[in-house]
């Protein structure tokens, strides 16, 4: 089990002074996952100012860590291509921490890229593994289907109305958050209940508004010492907890399909940064669907199990709300190529900084942003803080 | 062998042999674990409950009860463009373990189909060596 005194002793030590996103996020049919990879490298270490010859410890997931050392130029000396799923790029902060605590590497650099808009094909699956045998057969393939028989057990065991209202309240709250990022996707495109609830059916019980963009896009963070976060080009963001794990790889392998495995990342995550649900100043939480948001919620103890309509009722969630989430309009609604949980680190170290123009929270000083990977299967959790 | 069959179809792996010749011979067999006295699914030869390979096979008598279903009308793969609306579901054996599926004989319809409702596994064959086993209402 994970040793609180000794996570305790690391909280703070490690810092993010950098993130970026690939040059253009959305549509880019001429560009490769690998060149998103290297773009929104390039830009983190700009942003934090830092040359990529410091560069000494490389971490990606989708791809090894060698393809993108190689294609920038960097020769690491700690590497970890851990992949599970979309959590994956949260979960490489606690490892950063871990690495350069341990004295593997002073500079951490985390990178991601997919064209999931642009490249549709679909790989063909490796036959050894469960799922090809036990879930695909069934036409029980990719998320949407996995997830929305997930959020079917929870309205049967919570209220199906109450649920759909949730799921509403959700779709709706994200939206308002991406129409004030021009760099969302819907940007543009305003969202109302009704047109929610008149929207066609995917999968039900989701409709497409229940269901992340499918985008094209890149991102990156740099991590380094609290020591030489100082000296950096615009300073630390403190990483004051982070925590992990996962329970299950398909989905009717999961123990309770109301309950992931953020209700221990959560918990641990906080105990660590030493603070509570009640001190953050926002949440970062990654929305696959709408239901994912819903479950997550409850697992990481905003509220209990069952609650969580109720504690997004009314657009709490939205701007002006009491309870900001998923400010840069989330996986819904900004940006979803694949593997989105980097994207939930990227907009809580800028709202931290003071960089989100329009949709910038006052006085925002404590955050978590939290990944969800696979089939509901993974979870990372990071705070963040900015004194 | 259902002709033109285009979706993805299983290949069978060491430890799951004996479960697809089950179900091409109209069985369904689970691996049962003689130290745990429970069945498991999917196969596979330790037990993942208490870490031993002291298990066996056993015959599922094929009763279920549907814990959860979807709708799917947007098909995930060209191969279930035809299926549409299917309705992919999650099962609990009377045995005990889960395992995925998908409700068959029945209206897609979430009117007509509720969670906790009693069905028994049918096997549909789909290739000379595949059949696959779903469930209709009992
Ligand atoms: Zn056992």
């Amino acid at each position: 089990m994970p040793v609180m005194d000794k996570l305790k002793a690391v909280s703070g030590t490690a810092a993010i002074v950098g993130v970026a996103e690939s040059d253009q996020i959305g549509r880019t049919p001429d560009k490769g996952p690998l060149e998103l990879h290297a773009e929104a490298g390039r830009n983190a270490l700009a942003d934090a100012g830092i040359d990529k010859s410091e560069v000494d410890g490389v971490f990606t997931a989708g791809y090894s860590t060698y393809d993108v050392a190689e294609y920038l130029g960097i020769t690491p000396h700690f590497t970890d291509s851990t992949s599970v799923g979309g959590s994956s790029f949260v979960i490489h902060i606690a490892h950063a921490i871990a690495a350069i605590q341990a004295g593997y590497c002073e500079v951490a650099l985390i990178t991601h890229g997919q064209t999931g808009r642009s490249d549709r094909a679909r790989a063909g699956g490796n036959p050894g593994l469960p799922s090809a045998q036990y879930e695909v057969p069934y036409g029980i393939i990719g998320p949407p289907v996995a997830y929305s028989l997930a959020a079917n057990r929870y309205m049967h065991q919570y209220g199906e109305d109450r649920t759909r209202e949730a799921m509403a309240n959700i779709a709706v709250s994200t939206r308002k958050w991406a129409n004030m990022n021009e760099k969302a996707f819907f940007y543009d495109t305003p969202m109302s209940f009704d047109e929610y609830h008149d929207s066609r059916w995917i999968s039900w019980p989701f409709h497409l508004p229940d269901c992340c963009l499918v985008t094209d896009a890149g991102a990156a963070i740099v991590i380094t010492s609290a020591e030489r976060a100082k000296s950096t080009r615009k300073g630390a963001v403190s990483i004051l907890g982070a925590a992990e794990g996962h329970d299950h790889g398909i989905l009717h392998q999961m123990p309770d399909l109301t309950r992931t495995w953020g209700r221990h990342s959560g918990p641990q995550a906080l105990e660590m940064a030493g603070v509570t649900h009640d001190d953050l100043d926002l949440a970062m939480i990654y929305d696959s669907f709408t239901y994912t948001v819903l479950a997550t919620l409850e697992s990481l103890g905003f509220c209990g199990p069952g609650d969580g309509p109720d504690f997004v009722a009314d657009q709490r969630t939205a701007p002006g709300g009491d309870f900001p989430l998923n400010t840069s309009g989330g996986g819904l609604s900004y940006t979803h190529p694949g593997m989105y949980g980097i994207f939930t680190v990227v907009e809580a170290v800028r709202q931290l900084r003071g960089e989100t123009g329009q949709r910038q929270l006052d006085d925002c000083k404590l955050a978590m942003a939290h990944g969800t990977g696979g089939l509901l299967s993974s979870t990372g959790t990071v705070i963040l803080g900015r004194d | 062998m259902a002709d033109g069959y285009n979706k993805p179809i299983p290949i069978p792996q060491p430890e799951s042999d004996n479960y697809w010749e089950g179900t091409k011979a109209g069985e369904l067999r689970l691996r049962h674990c003689d130290d745990c006295n429970q069945a498991y699914f999917y196969p596979r030869n330790i037990c993942p409950e208490c870490g031993n390979n002291n298990t066996s096979w056993i015959v599922a008598s094929g009763n279920a009860k549907i814990h959860t279903f979807a709708i799917v009308h947007r098909p995930p793969h060209p191969g279930f463009m035809d299926d549409i609306p299917y309705v992919p579901a999650i099962v609990e054996l009377e045995e005990g373990p889960k395992m995925a599926t998908q409700i068959v004989n029945v209206e897609a319809d979430p009117s007509k189909i509720s969670i906790d409702m009693a069905v028994k596994v049918v096997f549909e064959s789909i290739t000379d060596e595949i059949s696959l086993p779903k469930f209709e209402p009992a």
